[in-house]
């Protein structure tokens, strides 16, 4: 049978290894590669610093009502407005404070004059700093939530024309240069006190 | 009859190569790149684990992003001691750091200055590089935190 003999031979020269698929394979690759990575985004908790005052200049006067004074010491522990406390009542006594309008003679006056002030010691570990930070920006944080959901602020005054789930839905929903209108109607007013002079060791 | 005989075959064969690997090997060069480079990184001289935080913000826009970095020095003659860097040098004197946020702040007016702290650095030296920023006019900073976990 020399026919079946050629076939086979012919055949055999033609092995090859499909690479038809090579490309679907690296396609593969390449999408699975593009999913995985991810570029690590710089998370943190955003501050102003106040600018520099003159020499002779005074730092602008605060009503004793609105001060809210945060004093945080080397062991962690905290006194808010003079009286020990503990971190975590930091969160509520800041919405307290910020949203009193006037009520209590001893809170602030209304939002945008409350001035929320964090002190340390020189010892004290940043660690506890950021968490002293952390719940006075959380505080902040459950009042816009409630701003943002809904669209007035405690008073009833109008601030948005339509609500948002959460803060963080309106602010990314926001234009770069269109103005935060809840910020604006409660501004986040942190002072990160000087610390004191001649107070080393 | 030589010159025919050659002539034939000339004729048969295509002449040029297959091209149609060529998407491949340009996908394997693709594919091999993306795997072995890394993202520049600034090389740490100092330790900082940074401390968790629940209020966080992202920094969408890295080029913005100055970091400036806090905390015991990993090794050498003085390690375990609190340092400052700022990109890839140790800063000796913290009244430095005025001049070099200056300059960055020229270059970058919307600059951010993300300060990476160690979670143990005491509040005295972190101070003293706020009292500096705010010497060079750059106010906007960003305390680097992680998310916080389960705890």
């Amino acid at each position: 049978m020399p026919g079946l003999l050629d076939k086979r031979r012919e055949g055999r020269d033609d092995v090859e290894i499909p690479t038809a698929s090579m490309a679907d394979i690296a396609f593969l690759l390449l999408i699975f590669f593009l999913v995985t990575t991810t570029i690590n985004v710089d998370t943190g908790i955003g501050m102003t610093l106040p600018p520099k005052l003159d020499q002779e200049q005074q730092p602008p006067p605060v009503k004793e009502r609105n001060l809210f004074k945060i004093l945080v010491n080397s062991q962690g522990d905290v006194l808010i407005e003079g009286e020990l406390a503990s971190l975590n009542q930091i969160r509520d006594r800041v919405k307290e404070q910020v949203l009193n309008y006037g009520e209590n003679p001893d809170l602030s006056e209304s939002p945008d004059k409350s001035v929320v002030s964090i002190k340390t010691d020189a010892q004290t570990p940043y660690r506890i700093y950021v968490q002293a930070l952390d719940e006075v920006m959380m505080g902040y944080r459950d009042i816009y939530d409630s701003v943002a959901r809904s669209g007035q602020t405690q008073t009833g005054e109008r601030v948005l024309e339509q609500t948002y789930p959460s803060y963080q839905e309106y602010r990314t929903g926001l234009e770069p240069e269109e103005e935060d209108k809840i910020r604006e109607a409660i501004p986040r007013n942190i002072s990160i006190a000087e610390p004191d002079l001649g107070d080393e060791g | 009859m030589p010159s025919s005989h050659f002539q034939k075959r000339s004729a048969n064969t295509e002449p040029g190569f297959t091209t149609a690997s060529l998407p491949d090997i340009v996908f394997m060069l693709l594919i091999f790149f993306m795997v072995s480079t890394v993202l520049r990184e600034t090389d740490l001289k100092v330790q900082t684990q940074l401390p968790s935080a629940e209020a966080l913000t992202k920094i969408d826009q890295k080029r913005l992003i100055s970091a400036v970095h806090i905390g015991p020095i990993k090794q050498g003659e003085k390690k375990g001691q609190t340092a400052v860097q700022i990109d890839d040098a140790l800063i000796e004197n913290t009244s430095a750091i005025r001049n070099i946020m200056y300059g960055k702040l020229q270059e970058q007016p919307k600059l951010i200055v993300s300060m990476k702290v160690d979670r143990e650095s005491q509040m005295k030296i972190v101070n003293e590089v706020q009292q500096e920023l705010r010497e060079a006019g750059t106010l906007r900073i960003n305390y680097s935190s992680t998310r916080e976990g389960p705890r």
